[in-house]
């Protein structure tokens, strides 16, 4: 066991676990953050992606050890509403069916936006590779599209 | 049964030949070699291109944007490319899953400044020369010399990674001590490269 102190959603957090432990485990378990969701365990399917210092980490396979001093952000504290302008465009065009894999898929275009402002459909489809068993891919893409029109 | 040491196998023929004979020509060529030092410099360049073209190396250095993965050396999954700095795209960077270390609950590999040889460096697919001759090259290789290849490939600590790759993973076929000596063998006769 030790101790680990970093920054989640913009507030300090402190747990004393094993080094080995999934940031996804400390997130759920432990810090009661729900809205992360265990798809793979393998880092194959991106429904664990959250942001480590702004960027996007599939949290299922990224241990705690790595996480000191970080900064973590989760679908929880993406936007102090819930309105970020992804979860506004995802509203929008009724992107979830079942909804499972969908705050792993937000976090993933909110990191790539952060990054390319304007990214083309080349971009979109090689930053954003979660799995969507619903096959919601296609307004996906149209969510994120018009989350970055002017 | 054939006496130990006396026979010589060409497809299903067996020569006998006089142990003394044998022993004599193995002497004869090492003795040779022992003084042509661009013969075991080139000896040497051979046993490190079975490092260099081990999975642990040349899966991540690709010649195109897709790396490899695994002992098998197939594509990468999750459509992992190499992106404009060799770390991956936005929100899909080599770190997005490797971290400093390996994870072998998960079976995710990692090392400090986990990333893809520059594309200047790629050698999946080349023979043993050509790789010498890109790896010796200053324009591919980052304006090194052979000292600083040398201290890269036995200092550097996402190479070094190789030979603790975790689990379910080989490490290269020699052992770091012998790369090492390898490695100062060739470069002491000037790091000739085979044809």
């Amino acid at each position: 066991m030790a101790k680990f102190t970093f920054t989640l959603n913009g507030a300090p957090a402190t747990v004393d676990i094993d080094p080995s432990t999934p940031l996804l485990w400390v997130l759920r378990d432990h810090l009661g953050l729900t809205g992360t969701k265990f798809g793979c365990g393998a880092a194959q399917c991106g429904a664990c992606t959250v942001h480590v210092d702004g960027e996007a980490v599939r949290s299922c396979v990224y241990t705690i050890d790595s996480v000191e001093g970080a900064a973590v952000t989760t679908i929880e504290g993406l936007s102090k509403d819930g309105l970020h302008r992804l979860q506004k465009a995802w509203i929008e065009h009724q992107v979830p069916q079942c909804g499972y894999c969908q705050p792993g898929f937000i976090m993933a275009a909110a990191a790539l936006i952060a990054q390319q402002p304007k990214p083309s459909d080349a971009d979109i489809e090689a930053s954003i590779t979660n799995i969507c068993r619903c096959g919601t891919y296609a307004r996906i893409k149209q969510a994120i599209r018009s989350a970055v029109m002017p | 049964m054939f006496a130990r040491g006396c026979h010589v196998g060409v497809g299903r023929l067996c020569l006998t030949l006089p142990v003394a004979a044998i022993v004599a020509m193995v002497s004869g060529a090492a003795a040779q070699d022992a003084k042509d030092p661009r013969s075991v410099a080139l000896a040497a360049y051979d046993r490190i291109a079975t490092v260099l073209q081990s999975p642990r190396c040349i899966n991540c250095h690709p010649r195109g944007d897709r790396p490899t993965q695994a002992d098998d050396r197939h594509v990468h999954g999750m459509n992992v490319q190499r992106g404009a700095d060799n770390t991956g795209v936005a929100a899909m960077r080599c770190s997005t899953c490797h971290q400093a270390h390996n994870n072998d609950l998960a079976g995710v590999p990692g090392a400090p400044h986990w990333h893809l040889a520059p594309r200047s460096m790629g050698w999946a697919g080349l023979s043993k020369g050509e790789q010498c001759r890109v790896l010796l090259d200053p324009r591919n290789n980052g304006g090194r010399g052979v000292p600083e290849l040398v201290a890269h490939m036995t200092g550097d600590a996402l190479v070094l990674w190789a030979w603790s790759p975790g689990r379910g993973r080989m490490p290269p076929p020699l052992s770091i001590e012998e790369m090492k000596i390898a490695l100062e063998q060739w470069a002491a006769a000037g790091a000739p490269c085979p044809e």
